[in-house]
C-alpha cells in the first residue's frame, strides 16, 4: 500500500474574520503531481500555506509526510515556492541558491544543478533584480528544488513563461515524481490540468472536484477543461438553487 | 541554533550590503564627514573633546537601526524571511547573523572616524580606546537589535523610516547630550533613566572624561549589553513561523 503524502481532515481556515476554507478533506499519495486550480482568490494560496504549516488554521489537521504540517523534521524534506518570487534581489542568482542550500544543509553543487534545472546558467552571475520576470519566478522556483525534498509544494510556478520553458519544467515535474517525490502544483490556467496525474478544483474555498483529468473529461463529456470546469459550477449552482 | 546556517547568514548580509556600492559609502563615509564638519563648527578644542565622543557613539546606534529596520521589513514583505521560516533556520540565526554583519560594519565605520578624530582632529581622550570601541560596538549592536524590533512593527517602508525619529529621537533628547540628565525634573529624569541611549552616551562621556575604567563605566556597558540581549529576545518573538 502506498502512503500518502499529505493527509488533510477538515481543514478550516478563517483569514480577516472570513472562512475562506470550508473543512477540505483530502489525500496525496507519495510519488504524484496534483494540480490544484480553481480561479484567483478560491483559496488556493492559503491551502498551500497550510500545507507548508506556515498558515495559521481554525480548525483540522494537516499531515505531512507522517509528521503534523510545519514540524522541525519537515524543514529540509518540503521545498516550497511562493507565487510572489521570495529571493534576495540585490545578489546574484547563484549567491541566491548557496545562500539557501546552506541553510537547507545541502551539498554546495546543489545551487549549480537546480540554476541548470529551471534553465538559468547564463543568467547565474546576474544580480536578481536585473532579471525578467520570467527568469525572476524560476530563480524562485529553483530554491525549492534545492536539497533532496520529498514534497515539492509549488504555488504558480510557470506564471509568465514561454511555451517551450513551460514544457521544459513540467518535464523535470514528472521526472521528479518518477523518482517518487510529490508534487503539488497550482495554477490558475485551465491547460495545465491535462499534465497532472490528479486534480483539485477549487472554487471559494471548496472542492469542486477531485479525480483525474481522464475521469473529469469522462464526467462532463468535454475535452477542453476550460470548458469541463465551467460545466462543473454551472451544474453546481444548478443544483444549489 | 547552528553555528554554519549563522555564517552563511552573515555572509549573504555582508554580500548584500557589498553589491550595494552607495549604502556601504553612506555607512562608512558620512559620520566621518559629519566628524570634520562638527570640529569647524565647534572650533574649540576642548568643547570638540568633550562632544566628539558621544557622536562617536550616536552614528552607529541611528546608522544600524535604520540599515536593520529596512532591511528586515524587506525580508517580510518579499517574502524571504515567510522562505525561511519553512527551512531549517533558527530564529536566533536569523537575528545573530545580522547582529554579526552589521556589527562588522559598524567597527569600520566606527574604526574610520575614531582615526581621523584622533589623528587629523586631534582629540584627545583620556580612557582607552579599545573601551570606547567596544561601547561603540555595543551601540552599535543596540542598533540593529531595536531596528529588528522595530521593523515588526512597519508595513511599509515609509513606515520604517518614520520609527528612527519616534524610537530614537526621545532617547536621544533625554539622554542628557543636551541637557545634564540631573537637572531634569524627575519624570524627565525617570524616562531617563529606563532609556538604553542613555547608558551609551554616559558610557562615552566617562571614556573621555577619565583615564580609568571605573566601575560606573562597566556598569553603563553592561546595561547596554543588557539591552541589546531584551531588544534581541523581543525581536524574536516578532519572528513568526505562522502566520495569519
Amino acid at each position: 500500500m502506498m502512503s500518502s503524502a499529505v493527509e488533510v481532515v477538515d481543514l478550516r481556515v478563517v483569514r480577516g474574520g472570513h472562512e475562506v476554507l470550508h473543512g477540505l478533506n483530502f489525500l496525496i499519495p507519495e510519488g504524484s503531481i496534483v494540480g490544484l486550480l480553481g480561479p484567483s482568490g478560491c483559496g488556493k494560496t492559503t491551502l498551500i500555506r497550510s500545507i507548508v504549516g506556515v498558515q495559521i488554521v481554525a480548525s483540522g489537521t494537516v499531515t505531512v509526510l507522517g509528521s503534523p504540517a510545519g514540524s522541525p523534521v519537515l524543514r529540509d524534506r518540503v521545498g516550497y515556492s511562493t507565487q510572489d518570487p521570495a529571493v534576495y534581489a540585490d545578489l546574484t542568482v547563484i549567491e541566491n541558491m548557496r545562500y539557501f542550500a546552506s541553510v537547507l544543509r545541502a551539498p554546495r553543487a546543489d545551487a549549480e544543478r537546480v540554476i541548470g534545472e529551471v534553465g538559468l546558467t547564463e543568467q547565474a552571475g546576474q544580480v536578481v533584480s536585473t532579471l525578467s520576470g520570467g527568469q525572476l519566478s524560476r530563480a524562485s522556483l529553483a530554491v525549492a528544488l534545492l536539497g533532496q525534498p520529498q514534497l515539492l509544494v509549488l504555488d504558480e510556478p510557470t506564471v509568465g513563461l514561454d511555451p517551450v520553458l513551460r514544457n521544459e519544467l513540467w518535464r523535470l515535474f514528472h521526472q521528479l515524481a518518477e523518482d517518487g517525490v510529490t508534487l503539488i502544483v497550482s495554477s490558475h490556467v485551465m491547460d495545465e490540468a491535462a499534465r497532472c496525474q490528479r486534480l483539485l478544483l477549487m472554487r471559494d474555498g471548496e472542492f469542486l472536484f477531485d479525480d483525474s483529468p481522464d475521469a473529469l473529461r469522462a464526467y462532463t463529456g468535454l475535452g477542453d477543461m476550460e470548458k469541463a470546469f465551467v460545466h462543473l459550477i454551472e451544474e453546481k449552482e444548478a443544483i444549489q438553487v | 541554533m547552528n553555528p554554519a546556517i549563522t555564517m552563511a547568514t552573515v555572509r549573504r548580509i555582508l554580500s548584500q550590503i557589498r553589491h550595494d556600492h552607495r549604502t556601504l559609502a553612506l555607512i562608512i563615509f558620512v559620520p566621518s564627514v559629519l566628524m570634520v564638519l562638527l570640529y569647524y563648527v565647534i572650533d574649540n578644542q576642548l568643547v570638540f573633546d568633550r562632544w566628539a565622543p558621544m557622536l562617536l557613539g550616536l552614528f552607529p546606534f541611528i546608522a544600524m537601526f535604520l540599515v536593520t529596520s529596512i532591511a528586515t521589513l524587506r525580508e517580510r514583505t518579499s517574502g524571504t524571511l515567510e522562505r525561511l521560516m519553512t527551512m531549517p533556520l533558527g530564529k536566533l540565526d536569523l537575528l545573530l547573523g545580522y547582529g554579526i554583519a552589521f556589527g562588522l560594519t559598524a567597527l569600520i565605520q566606527v574604526g574610520l572616524v575614531l582615526t581621523i578624530a584622533m589623528t587629523w582632529l586631534g582629540l584627545d581622550l583620556a580612557g582607552s580606546v579599545a573601551v570606547l570601541t567596544l561601547a561603540a560596538l555595543l551601540n552599535a549592536l543596540l542598533g540593529v537589535a531595536l531596528g529588528l524590533f522595530a521593523s515588526a512593527f512597519s508595513r511599509t517602508e515609509f513606515q520604517a523610516v518614520q520609527m528612527m525619529p519616534a524610537l530614537v529621537l526621545p532617547q536621544l533628547l533625554l539622554s542628557g547630550l543636551l541637557v545634564p540628565r540631573d537637572q531634569m525634573t524627575t519624570v524627565l529624569e525617570w524616562l531617563s533613566n529606563v532609556m538604553p541611549l542613555s547608558y551609551a552616551i554616559e558610557a562615552m562621556q566617562k571614556v573621555t572624561t577619565s583615564a580609568a575604567a571605573t566601575a560606573a563605566l562597566w556598569r553603563d556597558i553592561a546595561v547596554i549589553g543588557g539591552c541589546v540581549l531584551l531588544a534581541l529576545v523581543l525581536a524574536a518573538a516578532t519572528l513568526r513561523r505562522r502566520t495569519a
